[in-house]
């Protein structure tokens, strides 16, 4: 349950700098809101990253045609790109805020679906055949002195045809899926990066709205594919929480130890990629090879390889089968030996290491204003892992070390990620010999209805802190669903640390950041 | 063992014989063409073989085993699939330039193939300049690669070809520094007498430190010249998803292809002529009953066993390193192996002068 705190919007922009100046310094997540008769809104949900100190704090407005809240995007410099995702669902404009485009759907959209009173009707948002065209303008709007309402002053060009512009996606091998990245260049030095997401936007949060809670499960495997465990462990975390439903330990281990897997899973997979993506083969196929028998564990016990469906409310779908226990351990084992061929290979090996030392330097100011978390963040010297700030499941029992190394360059990048396939391991096997006998699934009613309320739960998944928020108003369906993406964050930092760089370092920061889009686009 | 050279003669007097003087040139040239080609294409078969083979082993896979026994006929089946694909007509690109591309690259390197000397008397060109001859046919299929790039009408292509032409044109430099050194350890250009000289000792063993110090940056600056990994940057699939060939389809991409494996040929068989002795046997001093039973197996074997150990080892390269930079690939050139090249060449000369050679 959360207890959220409204601000006027007279003094909201001089409130905001006050918590900022309080340190509280990450913005873990804006949502918009359409609250109906009370008004659109925004809230912030803030945390300061020294003592985990959580605030929530929330700002309305009732103008509905051209509703203008200010901008904090010069405050927390992930806002930009909330912001611009604000926009793009409810329509309200962030005054001072310097490129006020939409974020995920086209242009020429109509309307802003996540309002209340939006037309979903085909007459108005025809499927259109033919493509979207490149806004080549940003308007930016002014602050102006009562920090309220301001006209357009500005308009910026973003990019100039004198300069050499490419276009690297949505189709292409190294956007790891329907990323855009249009990109000037002086010779093979990059000027400016400018990312387009929303080609595989599929309006999750939207329909969520119409579900029933038992049904919106569904949708979070497909998000970030490669840590569905997470991302369904977090949502069916927040509706038992809403619901006060209390889970057997049995259901809590499995979860712990199915959350570690996953992560092993995507870590695995990220090293594969980040070596394909540099022409290292070889080293991609040996890091598929070993997630294949991951896989094969996962496949035995939830049936999928991919889409896991496996987390339901009050437990898990199915009891894990006997062989499990031993067949996990087998592989922790092999998995270790695997590693130190990883190294061998590809880490140690003085190309990549020449690639990838010093290129794409994200510091830790930059990583917790951009709200980086994760192995990202880890790499850059900020402490953000969710297991270890907000324990949850049995993170605060086990014994694991959170790795942090300081550089934020790509090496590190990559080195967080293997050293913490070893704490991942190190988890599972604390777990796996204990755990309790008991019933893997607590019966629920088939229509579940959550008391009135705001809840947020989070859970680390594989690439960042991955957070659900509920805003209940009693009914069997949630009145609004918000997911945090853990690669929202990953792009709007790629956007700042490409610049400068070369085209070959483009794909390596791409591949060391590790984002997914799915769970960009939603 | 086979001589080839009084095959040849035995063929050129009789169609001297049957024919009138300029025929009989004329069907000599004929011959010597179709052979040629003949070669080219069925090592460019052995090796895209051999390379899926080569780089199963090294992924822990097993490659190609469906088509044909243990996969033998995968590479007709790949030939076959190039061959039915539409040729793609690209938008505003350069007609003429960008059908003219893929032939020069193919040209030259079936150009370079055919002065190798596979045996004794089996090379098609013999004469003092040999050497020469080989570094000035190799050198202008950088020129189709740039046609390429720009004729198609697509930035990555161009930049895939401007990267290629700054790499080709360096490496080149240190190329021709080791052939240079080996060079001056012979005194001739001719390479029928190069390889002759090495009956008696391999260069790189007659030229020990120089020559080994010669070999190893040959080999680098080799694989450069061919475009592959490490240094496949022109066409560095995951940034400029495939270079300067991006957009050719069919055969168009099938002839750049086979070119790339030829390359590598070329730069083994050079390799494997300078440094390794050609098609003479293994000798070592002393062993008298030894290198009498060497001198049984023909020199063709001998040739061809040592290309494809040297490309066994460029393939080995390939598929274990990642990718270089293009700023770190020039730097690698003009910082450290040119000098090194250079001096390299020098310290031979002395050795020549001196008589420190073995």
């Amino acid at each position: 349950m959360m207890d959220i705190e409204y601000i006027d919007i007279k003094s909201f922009r001089q409130t905001m700098l006050d918590r900022r100046a309080a340190g509280m310094d990450f913005l873990r997540e804006m949502i918009g809101m359409d609250w109906e008769a009370e008004g659109l809104g925004v809230i912030y949900i803030l945390e300061n990253s020294a003592t985990h100190d959580v605030e929530e704090l929330a700002v309305r407005i009732t103008e509905r045609d051209r509703p203008q809240i200010p901008t904090v995007s010069d405050i927390w410099q992930i806002a930009e790109m909330y912001e611009r995702e604000v926009y793009d669902f409810y329509g309200i404009e962030f005054a001072g805020h310097p490129d006020m485009r939409r974020l995920f759907l086209r242009n020429d959209w109509v309307g802003f679906p996540l309002r209340k009173d939006y037309d979903p009707s085909e007459t108005i948002n025809p499927v259109r055949l033919e493509s979207e065209k490149n806004e080549e303008i940003v308007r930016e709007y002014d602050i102006a002195e009562d920090k309220q309402l301001a006209e357009l002053v500005e308009k910026m060009k973003i990019l100039h045809y004198d300069q050499f512009v490419i276009n690297i996606g949505p189709q292409h091998p190294a956007t790891h899926g329907v990323l855009r990245f249009r990109l000037s260049l002086e010779g093979e030095v990059l000027r400016k990066v400018d990312i387009h997401c929303g080609y595989i936007h599929r309006g999750i949060e939207k329909m969520c709205e119409s579900r029933t809670y038992p049904q919106t499960l569904a949708f979070t495997d497909r998000l970030d594919y490669l840590s569905a465990h997470q991302n369904r462990h977090a949502l069916c975390m927040c509706i038992e929480k809403a619901m006060g439903l209390e889970v057997t330990g049995r259901v809590q281990y499995i979860r712990t130890i199915m959350d570690e897997l996953q992560r092993i899973d995507s870590h695995l997979l990220m090293f594969s990629c980040m070596a394909m993506d540099m022409g290292a083969i070889t080293s991609f196929i040996y890091g598929f090879r070993d997630r294949e028998k991951l896989l094969d564990i996962m496949e035995e016990v939830t049936g999928g390889r991919l889409i896991q469906n496996y987390n339901v409310i009050g437990g898990v779908q199915a009891d894990i089968t006997p062989g499990f226990a031993a067949k996990v351990k087998e592989y922790c084992n092999d998995q270790k030996k695997r590693l130190k061929e990883y190294y061998d290979v590809f880490v140690n090996n003085i190309i990549f290491r020449n690639r990838s030392i010093g290129v794409g330097i994200l510091s830790r100011e930059d990583a917790i204003s951009f709200g980086t978390t994760g192995g990202t963040g880890r790499a850059s010297g900020w402490a953000c892992d969710v297991r270890k700030r907000h324990p949850y499941a049995l993170y605060d029992k086990v014994e694991f070390k959170e790795i942090i190394h300081t550089g934020g360059d790509c090496y590190d990048r990559l080195l967080v990620r293997l050293e913490e396939i070893v704490e991942s391991i190190h988890i599972i096997e604390q777990l796996i010999d204990n755990i309790p006998e008991g019933d893997f699934k607590t019966k629920t009613k088939p229509i579940i209805k959550l008391p009135e309320g705001r809840f947020y739960a989070a859970v680390e998944g594989s690439r960042g802190e991955f957070g659900v928020f509920i805003e209940s108003h009693g009914e069997k369906t949630p009145y609004r669903l918000k997911f945090r993406p853990m690669g929202l964050p990953l792009i709007a930092a790629a956007q700042n640390i490409m610049k400068g760089h070369k085209v070959a370092d483009m794909i390596t920061i791409g591949a060391s950041l590790d984002y997914v889009i799915p769970d960009i686009d939603r | 063992m086979i001589d080839f050279t009084s095959i040849n003669a035995s063929i050129e007097s009789y169609l001297q014989s049957v024919l009138p003087a300029q025929v009989a040139t004329l069907v000599e040239c004929a011959l010597i063409a179709v052979c040629a080609i003949a070669a080219y294409l069925v090592f460019a078969i052995v090796m895209i073989y051999m390379e899926r083979k080569v780089c199963a082993a090294f992924q822990c896979r097993i490659g190609p085993d469906r088509v044909g026994f243990l996969g033998l006929l995968q590479v007709f089946a790949d030939v076959f699939k190039m061959l039915i694909k539409e040729i793609i007509d690209i938008k505003d690109s350069d007609r003429a330039l960008y059908t003219l591309a893929p032939f020069l690259v193919v040209m030259s390197s079936l150009i370079t193939f055919s002065c190798l000397p596979f045996d004794n008397g089996l090379q098609v060109l013999d004469f003092n300049i040999g050497v020469f001859f080989i570094m000035a046919a190799s050198s202008f299929g950088v020129l189709g690669i740039l046609l390429a790039g720009w004729s198609s009408n697509n930035k990555f292509s161009m930049i895939g070809a401007i990267r290629s032409g700054g790499q080709m044109i360096s490496y080149e430099l240190s190329m021709s520094l080791c052939i240079l050194t080996l060079v001056v350890l012979s005194g001739t250009m001719r390479v029928s007498e190069i390889v002759e000289m090495q009956r008696e000792g391999w260069f790189i063993v007659r030229g020990h430190i120089p020559a080994i110090i010669a070999f190893l940056i040959y080999l680098i600056a080799g694989n450069a010249e061919t475009n592959r990994a490490p240094f496949d940057l022109p066409e560095a699939e995951s940034e400029l998803t495939a270079g300067f060939h991006t957009e050719y389809s069919g055969m168009g991409f099938g002839l750049f292809y086979v070119a790339e494996f030829m390359n590598l040929f070329i730069i083994a068989g050079i390799a494997t002529t300078l440094f390794l002795g050609g098609w003479t046997p293994l000798y070592i001093p002393g062993l008298d009953g030894f290198n009498a039973a060497m001198e049984w197996i023909p020199g063709i074997v001998w040739f061809l066993g040592k290309v494809f150990f040297v490309i066994w080892l460029l393939m080995w390269v390939r598929w274990t390193f990642p990718r270089l930079r293009i700023d770190q690939v020039l730097v690698l050139e003009w910082k450290y192996l040119v000098p090194i090249g250079l001096l390299n060449l020098l310290i031979m000369t002395v050795c020549v002068v001196m008589g420190w050679t073995l």
